[in-house]
């Protein structure tokens, strides 16, 4: 059974005194969530359903609305590779391939090995830096497929 | 524009009416930025390094005056809404009724309409100017609590806020108010509002049906506001230096400075502040730095890509404040310019578009959940040299069942893409049908179609 650190459970403490319902804390608590399991899964959700005394099924419909919620564990490193059109139009597209290409993946994927998750993503905010990805929330902006590799190499 | 230093100096050197033409007058003084000016500073996010640069001078001339006063001066200024629709912010709070409380104020920081990187900026570098316009924007309207609703992907923006604010408190600066960071989980459609302000609460970023607005039912069912980052970080500068000097800047109907995101086909993407008004060429030619060598325009979209777009020969001379863009056929929105070069195939980039609001509909209303997703699906069979003659007509039909009959204004931004580029530029969909191929492959820079 999943059960927060008591770390975590007193940020969660922290995050209910912020709002006027127990409801309104159900993002802030699935990221403390993602950030102690790594993935939220049905376990989590019930888990995070019982702190919040709402219904699983309020949980879930939240989790399956959100990009940013995995439901399947996920890589060492995310990787997400913006496609949107400002950085298409600056060569997301052959990024894309070329990551592709270097881990080994499609996006929507995992390593076997579990290094890497890649995500396709929408576009970031970052479009005057574009082509951009995040790698664990971490901006890299006008990537090159050189650039990207020398990226790689520096992650375990 | 009212004052002479923002001029452009070509159309002072007329000569005037039976006079001596007169004397070369010397170019005007460079535009200093009054949003963006910390930027590029050393620690700009810093408490002391914002204090040394004039931070929070502003709030406390706010703070001196009454919150109906403080309402006035900013409908005095002509400041309008910074998120997309232009709407004038002192009339936006005025509408908050003072018998219902508790009082709202939610900052929008969920910047994602593609083309869009302003917020982001101001965010991560100048966390304090934020803050600033919030306590100024929750003095006006009497709200104790605000909460920045933050994209969840800007994760160093959101630690940012918080040991900013963290800083704020401590050296008092929060008063009593409590302002709080709420970070999203990635969808585009909580940047809507009342979409935001569900997810606010807790649940799926569902947009409400208006009425009731938000300034009557808004967040836990009381009065709110909602403005987005660049708004509120006008009004440290209109307190602090008065709303006569703000009015000098811009246009009469479109006063103040306004960050412009540029991207795509430039040598020098980036944030450009400029008064409001601004010729498009001078921000293309000169701040972006121009195309690429052997380079023409060929299209550009002017608000970020849920706003029409504009051939090159319709964005000739124009100026970029509201009006002016809407008088050309689009909106100024987000001012996230997003500029195409000659050698872009304008079905591939309608494609990613398109697939982007597909992706992005949050499901409710049907004509915009199966229409987008059918937009995508035609366009990507043209793309693909699969087209059938009927399918513009097809996809303009489908445009007219989706926008102005839906919930949110989602379904405009999905209609009005397929519609101005489908009206715009009908030989290239046209070629794409008649020869099975794009005329322009392998040669295209094109977009991505994935
Ligand atoms: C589909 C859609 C997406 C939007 N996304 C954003 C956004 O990312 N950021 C934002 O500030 N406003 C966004 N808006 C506009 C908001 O609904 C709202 O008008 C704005 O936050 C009001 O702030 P302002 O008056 O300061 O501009 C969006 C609107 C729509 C219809
Ligand atoms: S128009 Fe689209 S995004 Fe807006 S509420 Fe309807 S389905 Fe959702
Ligand atoms: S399009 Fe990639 S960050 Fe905006």
């Amino acid at each position: 059974m999943a059960a927060f650190s008591p770390q975590a459970l007193a940020e969660f403490q922290l995050i209910l005194g912020r709002y006027p319902t127990k409801r309104a804390a159900t993002l802030p608590t699935l990221h403390l969530a993602q950030r102690e399991f790594g993935w939220i899964s049905p376990e989590v959700m019930a888990y995070v359903a019982g702190l919040l005394e709402l219904p699983p099924i309020k949980v879930y419909e939240v989790v399956t609305f959100y990009t940013m919620f995995h439901q399947k564990p996920v890589g060492r490193h995310v990787i997400e590779a913006c496609a949107t059109l400002p950085c298409a139009l600056n060569g997301a597209e052959a990024l894309l391939e070329h990551v592709e290409k270097r881990i080994g993946i499609r996006a929507g994927e995992t390593t076997k090995d579990g290094r890497f998750t890649l995500k396709k993503a929408e576009c970031m905010a970052a479009c005057g830096g574009g082509p951009c990805l995040q790698v664990n929330g971490d901006y890299h902006e006008g990537m090159t497929p050189e650039k990207f590799d020398r990226l790689v190499a520096e992650l375990a | 524009m009212p004052d002479a230093p923002l001029e452009h100096p070509d159309q002072r050197r007329q000569p005037r009416e039976g006079g001596e033409p007169p004397a070369p007058v010397p170019p005007p003084p460079a535009y200093e930025p009054i949003l963006l000016r910390n930027i590029g500073i050393p620690d700009s996010h810093l408490l002391k390094t914002a204090l040394s640069r004039g931070a929070y001078q502003g709030l406390k001339k706010a703070q001196a005056m009454a919150p109906e006063a403080v309402i006035e001066e900013v409908k005095k200024s002509g400041l309008r809404g910074r998120g997309g629709a232009g709407f004038p912010t002192g009339n936006k709070w005025s509408f908050v009724p003072k018998d219902k409380w508790p009082h709202y104020l939610i900052v929008n920081a969920d910047e994602s309409e593609p083309g869009t990187f302003k917020d982001r900026a101001l965010i991560e570098n100048d966390p304090h100017l934020l803050i600033e316009g919030t306590l100024i924007g929750a003095h006006a309207l009497g709200a104790e609590v605000s909460y920045i609703y933050i994209r969840g992907e800007m994760v160093l923006g959101a630690k940012r806020l918080e040991a900013a604010l963290a800083e704020a408190r401590a050296a008092g600066l929060l008063g009593n108010r409590q302002i709080h960071v709420h970070r999203g989980a990635g969808a585009y459609i909580c940047g809507e509002e009342t979409g935001l302000l569900e997810s606010l609460e807790g649940k799926r970023g569902y947009p409400r049906l208006k009425p009731p607005f938000p300034a009557l039912v808004g967040a836990f069912g009381k009065p709110t506001v909602v403005n987005n980052v660049e708004t509120l970080a006008n009004l440290p500068a209109i307190f602090d230096k008065g709303v006569a000097w703000y009015r000098t800047i811009g246009t009469e109907k479109s006063p103040g400075p306004k960050i412009f995101c540029v991207s795509g086909h430039v040598r020098r993407p980036g944030n450009y502040e400029k008064p409001l008004g601004y010729p498009l060429e001078k921000l293309i030619y000169e701040d972006a730095g121009g195309l690429r060598p052997g380079r023409t325009l060929k299209a550009l979209i002017p608000g970020g890509s849920s706003m029409p777009v504009l051939r090159a020969d319709e964005v000739q001379g124009l100026t970029m404040d509201y009006e002016a863009v809407q008088a050309r056929g689009s909106l100024l929105g987000s001012a996230g310019v997003i500029v195409m070069d000659d050698s872009t195939c304008m079905v591939r980039c309608l494609l990613n578009i398109s697939r982007f609001y597909a992706h992005e509909s949050c499901g409710q209303c049907t004509p915009c959940r199966e229409g987008s997703t059918w937009l995508a699906k035609i366009l990507g069979r043209i793309e693909a040299g699969q087209g059938e003659g009927g399918d513009l007509e097809l996809l303009l039909d489908i445009c007219d069942n989706i926008a102005g009959k839906t919930i949110c204004p989602f379904g405009e931004a999905t209609a009005w893409p397929v519609q101005s580029f489908v009206k715009r530029f009908r030989d290239d969909f046209a070629a794409h049908i008649t020869q099975h191929r794009c005329p322009q492959r392998p040669a295209a820079v094109a977009a991505s179609a994935r």
